[in-house]
Order: structure tokens, then sequence, then C-alpha cells
């Protein structure tokens, strides 16, 4: 009792740091936008230093600018697609694990379909399909991204059926819906959040990937990826900070969103509440 | 109140192997039923049938000549499981698990045992007996006319044991409420239950 600085609460300071840095990306995006097109000639190829501290590029853009612009656009790009794949997952994991046989081996089938499709090549399928920019690349992100999601939500369902507490509260007159809310709720939406925001990062790493291969978003909208592969052209002239920064950044966000999601469940799972 | 079987028949699919046949059984409310038999000789399986968990391959159950299934949603048999840790959901706390009963009486909880501090607790904060307490509490609800006790005290000391059996005996005389009870020992079966049924194969 002495320690109240336990761990449980090195999580909340975790999660909290997290958030609070994505939040500010996220908003620091929306007002860098001017900024990170404006060009200036006077004040190209300038190194990192205590004005620009990620330097600029060969167009006299700030690469902090940039870079927050981008790292916002492909927040919200993880978002967008995470959240459209994560409910699909979970409609379907729930629709496959309680609507009987057909509707089961329907749904397990293309769960093993697409999971059969390496998800490059599918994503780059998609995004092409649709027209390259914003809509083709949420769209390929959140269709090549809820299998994993929807066996386990699934599973966890099929699971609980047979547990001797949901037989009990059938016995003891609960409806459904009770059942529902009440024994099921508790146990699949820690699993689904985190399921949820174990997908951002996937979707953003995707997201610069695909962009950087040149079938996502367009050159105008100063992505991640587009930064990336722009600064590729300039690495081998010693322009080291092009790259340098954002892929640092981008790698930050990442983990930002995984500690998120770590800590999430840790928190929510009750079996931690004295660690 | 009666509860009846007659002709029980059962298997469970994927063994193939038969569990119970032509069993027939007759308990009134006013008996404590006692059954006894080797393990594997279906005594669990029983009280899944008469609690309405499973549905027999043949025969039927029937509580004062009707079937469980025309008393409505809740089950007026109620069963107590051997593990109480399987039979209450790890991710809801104690006050929870209680309201679940049918408009269970607070005086039933004291008379249990059951402290109010462990209404806050989740289940993995309970020991085993804390929990077998609760779930007898749960069962125990308004509408409960037969309660089958399927080994419920077999983990817990002796005092525990005593403690919640003489509970059960004046809860269930006081309230006419029949009792099945099913356990490996032939002397707890000898000091509670008015009448003793062996099962055989």
């Amino acid at each position: 009792m002495n320690n109240r600085w336990n761990r449980r609460k090195t999580l909340v300071l975790w999660l909290v740091i997290a958030v609070v840095f994505l939040a500010a990306v996220c908003i620091g995006g929306l007002f860098c936008e001017d900024a990170a097109r404006a060009t200036d000639f006077s004040r190209k190829n300038i190194a990192p230093c205590l004005k620009y501290p990620f330097g600029t590029d060969w167009l006299g853009r700030d690469m902090f600018a940039r870079t927050v612009r981008g790292l916002s656009i492909s927040i919200i790009i993880g978002v967008c697609a995470a959240t459209f794949s994560a409910v699909m997952a979970f409609i379907l994991g729930v629709v496959s694990a309680t609507m009987g046989k057909t509707a089961d081996t329907i749904v397990t089938w293309i769960i093993d379909l697409v999971m059969g499709i390496p998800h490059m090549l599918l994503l780059i399928l998609i995004c092409v399909a649709c027209g390259r920019g914003l809509k083709g690349v949420i769209l390929g992100v959140a269709l090549t991204h809820w299998t994993s999601l929807a066996r386990l939500i699934r599973g966890e369902v099929l699971q609980l059926k047979e547990q001797i507490y949901i037989k009990t509260a059938r016995k003891l007159g609960k409806s459904n819906l009770y059942i529902a809310m009440k024994h099921m709720a508790p146990h699949l939406l820690p699993q689904f959040i985190v399921g949820l925001v174990l997908l951002f990062p996937h979707a953003i790493l995707h997201e610069s990937g695909i962009t950087f291969l040149g079938f996502g978003l367009s050159n105008e909208q100063p992505a991640i990826g587009i930064i990336l592969s722009e600064a590729m052209k300039y690495l081998i002239t010693g322009k080291w900070w092009l790259a340098l920064f954002p892929g640092i950044m981008l790698v930050i966000t990442v983990v930002c969103f995984y500690t998120t999601g770590e800590n999430l469940r840790r928190l929510l799972d009750p079996a931690s509440a004295h660690e | 109140m009666k509860l009846e079987v007659r002709d029980l028949s059962f298997w469970y699919e994927e063994k193939g192997r038969q569990i119970l046949s032509q069993f027939s059984l007759s308990a009134d409310s006013s008996e404590r039923v006692g059954i006894i038999a080797p393990s594997g000789f279906g005594k669990t399986t029983l009280c899944k049938i008469l609690s309405g968990y499973e549905m027999p391959q043949s025969g039927e159950v029937l509580l004062d000549g009707k079937t469980l299934k025309e008393y409505g949603t809740y089950c007026p048999v109620q069963m107590i499981w051997q593990h109480p840790e399987q039979a209450v959901n790890p991710r809801l706390r104690m006050k929870n698990v209680i309201e679940e009963g049918d408009r269970t009486d607070s005086e039933l909880i004291e008379k249990l045992g059951i402290e109010p501090d462990w209404m806050n607790r989740f289940p993995t904060e309970l020991s085993g007996g804390e929990l077998q307490r609760f779930c007898i509490a749960r069962a125990l609800g308004q509408r409960t006319r037969f309660l089958l006790a399927d080994e419920i005290t077999t983990m817990l000391d002796l005092i525990t044991q005593s403690q919640i059996w003489h509970f059960l005996i004046e809860e269930t005389e006081r309230r006419d409420i029949g009792m099945l009870v099913v356990s490996h020992n032939p002397e707890l079966i000898g000091k509670v239950c008015t009448r003793i049924v062996e099962l055989n194969k």
C-alpha cells in the first residue's frame, strides 16, 4: 500500500503521452497545410537548424511543416481505414458465430480467401481499381485488414456461447439482448478496441508503403510516403535530413499507436487490476 | 411440488456411449434426494437434463405434470455447479452476479455469510467457497422450486461444508424447495438427505 506508483499508473501515463502526441500531430497538421506547400527558393536545401528543425528541401519547403502535415494525413487515413475495417470484422465475426452453420462456412471461406492473397498485391489492386487517391487507399487498407480481427471475434463469441455462466444466465430467464450486453460485451469490447487501435499502425505503414511505391496518394498531397519517396532521390546528394526526420516521426507515430493499444488491453483486463 | 423423470435415455453424440438408459425418478419438494454413483455414471448429466441444460434423446422431465418450458423463461429447477469459478462471468463484479438471480433476499445473502465488502470484487478476487455462496444465493431466487446440488461442497473445508449444508437444509425446508444432492461422499449424503438413490448402468 505504501507504493502508490504502481504499474497501472505507469500504463496510464504512457497511454496519455501517446494520445497527446497523436492528437498534437493531428491538430498541428490542420495549421500546417499552407506552410507545407509554400515554396521559397531563398531558403532551399538548408540543413537542420534552430529556425528549421527538420531542414528545408530542394524547393525551399519547411520539412517540419511537411512532416507534421504528412503524418496527420496518415493518421486520418489510419483511423478511417482501421475503424471501417474493425467494424466490418466485428459484424462478420458475430454473424459467423451466431447465425448458423451456412453463414459460418461462407464467412470463414471469405476470410481464408482474403488471407490467401498477399496483402500488398490486393492493396495495390484495390487502389488502382478505385483510382489513386484517398478513397482507394482507405478502402484498400480496410478491405485487406479485417480478417484476423474477424477471426478473433468469431472465436471469442463461439467460446463465450459455451460458457457455463452464459447458459446459467439463460436458465435464470435472461433475454438474448441482456446476455449480449451484460455478459458478452465486457469480453468482446476490449478485444474490439484493442484490435481497432492495433490496426492503426498497420494502416499507416501500408498507406506509406503503397504511396511510396507510387500507387497511393497523388504527389500534391504531402503524405509521409510521398515525402519519403521524393527524399530518396536527394539522399545520394547528402541531404540526409529529408528522409531521416520524416522516417523517425513515422516510426514514433506507429510506436505511439502500438503503446496505446497494448496499454489499453492491459488496463481493460481485470486480472491486471492489482498490478 | 413433484419433479419427475420418466424413461430417460441420453448419450452424447460424439462419444456414442450411452450415459443414461430408461432412467426414472420422482422427487417431492418435501424430500432431499441423494444420488450416489461412481464417476462417469452420468450424475452431472442427469442434473443438466433435469434443469434443462441438455435435452434427453428420449423421456421427459415434468414438474407438477408440466414440462420445464411451460414455466416460461425462468427455469424453476436451478442447478448449482461443481466449479463455481466457471459459473460466474470473470468480467462481472459480484453484485452484478447476485442481481442475476430472481429477486434474491438480502436476508438470504446475509445468512450465507456473504460479506458486503465482497460485492465490489471480481470473481478472481474470491476463493472457491466464497464464490460458491454467491452461486447458491443466485440459484435460490423467488421462483426456484427445485435445487440441484452437483458436488457443490467437494472442494471446501469441513467447517464451510457444514455451514453451507445447514443453511441449505433450513432454507429449502422453510420455502418448501425440493433438493437433489449429488455427491461421491456417502457420509455427507447420509447426513443431508432423506432418501438415497443409486445410479446404475
